[in-house]
């Protein structure tokens, strides 16, 4: 199998995987975990093992591990918040528990079977054996700036991005809704909010530009400048070329500058690509149209492409991690939260309809 | 011993046979069934041990009083039942 020619698909009720016939169509070809959650899955680029993480509701969340590609899994360890005791008074313990893996990430290619996951409420975890043992990273953890964290959508903040730098797996970026954009340049030992630039419209004046209230709703990097971030932000969208320091505020998105979803160009750090919805309070796409809002001059202007994508009546919505582009630059897939699912292979200037009948998506990604 | 039984639903995920454990509270008991079964207790129990916001044990017919220490007192010839609420679509 080429790169870009297989898809995994987290969704509401299950894992699907989508390969790419000679013909160049797309079909679902295997499937996992029929009628659970999965919030998120991870095809380790270093040895091709597969992680899907599910929220089985009443049970709890599991984190589930395939060698062979998805065709058997097994049930490995994952993130739990160290045991609290109670406060002396009685037995009853405090202390957090993980209700939803939010983000699973490979390390570097230089940190064999390093895993990131991140949590609602908003842990960041770290493995180093391929999910067998998890740590809770205790240095962001214990930032006193970690209670002014709240939910964004969730009742509890959330890590939902995490972007390990190609170039030096010790520079992380991490994205936290709603708690800012917080940087490691050390391998997660110590911790820096960078917010500059961004806003909150939701707080008090005098906390508009509080960096550990931001809601960064993702945050994308782009591989070949990892310096470049992307951030569809709950307020606007906001670039930044100096990892992270200074961010610029990219205003003339059409049709709308609210959205959950962003992805970047692999090579080229100047191209993204958004999915406009009409604003917070009112989450569906504008008019009844799904687009893509494109950019290839770092935000200057973008084109609206909608060839293929539904025009009448539509009220899919891309959620924060269902927006992917694989490693040419040319393909994309994107996936609603009313199940449907587009395959771009011209960067998005067209789209194929892969399937209308999915169960809600919260997730997808290109295979390495 | 007490006896501890498992929803049927538990078992599209791991092996739940009925147990036989000893122990004077709720807590004791299926810390013994966990200590035999490890994978099952994040399944019943969350990162603090505290019951599951949607699981729920009955002894004896009487549903658990202490969802967070699981201290309800249990007898040797008690009989537990671990059970989910019913939700979602």
């Amino acid at each position: 199998m080429k790169k870009g020619e297989r898809i995994q698909v987290a969704s509401r009720k299950g894992l699907f995987t989508l390969s790419r016939s000679a013909g160049g169509g797309w079909a679902i070809t295997n499937s996992a975990f029929l009628g659970d959650p999965v919030t998120i899955v991870l095809d380790d680029p270093r040895d091709r093992t597969l992680y899907a993480a599910l929220n089985l509701g009443h049970f709890g969340i599991k984190l589930r591990r395939s060698e062979d590609g998805g065709k058997t899994w097994e049930e490995t360890s994952h993130p739990s918040f160290p045991q609290e005791p109670g406060d002396g008074l009685d037995a009853t313990p405090s202390g957090s528990s993980v209700h939803q893996i939010w983000a699973l990430e490979a390390g570097g290619a230089d940190e064999e079977g390093r895993l990131w996951a991140g949590t609602i409420p908003g842990g960041l975890f770290v493995s180093d054996d391929r999910g067998a043992n998890w740590r809770l990273v205790e240095s962001l953890w214990n930032r006193p700036e970690r209670s002014n964290w709240f939910g964004g959508g969730y009742d509890d903040a959330g890590i939902h991005s995490i972007c390990v730098d190609r170039r030096d797996s010790s520079n992380v970026a991490v994205g936290v809704s709603c708690g800012g954009v917080w940087i490691t340049e050390d391998g997660g030992q110590s911790w820096e909010c960078r917010t500059k630039g961004m806003f909150a419209a939701y707080m008090p004046p005098e906390r508009r530009e509080d960096p550990s209230i931001q809601d960064p709703h993702r945050v994308a990097q782009c591989p070949a400048n990892p310096d470049v971030l992307w951030v569809q932000h709950h307020n606007g969208v906001f670039k930044s070329s100096d990892r992270a320091r200074q961010w610029q505020e990219i205003s003339d998105v059409e049709p709308s500058v609210f959205g959950f979803a962003v992805a970047v160009h692999p090579a080229d750090p100047d191209t993204a690509w958004l999915v406009p919805a009409v604003k917070d309070e009112c989450r569906i796409p504008v008019d009844g149209k799904v687009v893509v809002a494109r950019t290839r001059d770092g935000g200057k202007s973008f084109e609206v492409l909608r060839k293929g994508l539904p025009q009448e009546n539509a009220y899919d919505l891309v959620y924060r991690h269902a927006l992917d582009v694989d490693g040419s630059g040319d393909r994309l897939v994107m996936g609603s939260t009313t199940g449907s699912l587009w395959v771009s292979e011209d960067a998005g200037e067209t789209w194929a309809t892969v399937s209308n009948h999915l169960p809600p998506i919260y997730q997808l990604r290109f295979s390495p | 011993m007490a006896q501890v039984n498992f929803t049927p639903n538990l078992r599209r995920h791991l092996s739940v046979p009925p147990a036989e454990v000893p122990g004077a509270s709720v807590r004791e008991a299926l810390d013994a069934v966990f200590e035999r079964n490890p994978q099952l207790r994040s399944y019943v129990v969350d990162d603090q041990g505290r019951l599951r916001k949607h699981v729920v044990v009955f002894i004896d017919g009487e549903m658990v009083a202490d969802r967070e220490g699981l201290s309800d007192v249990i007898e040797a010839s008690s009989e537990l039942f671990v059970m989910q609420a019913l939700s979602g679509g």
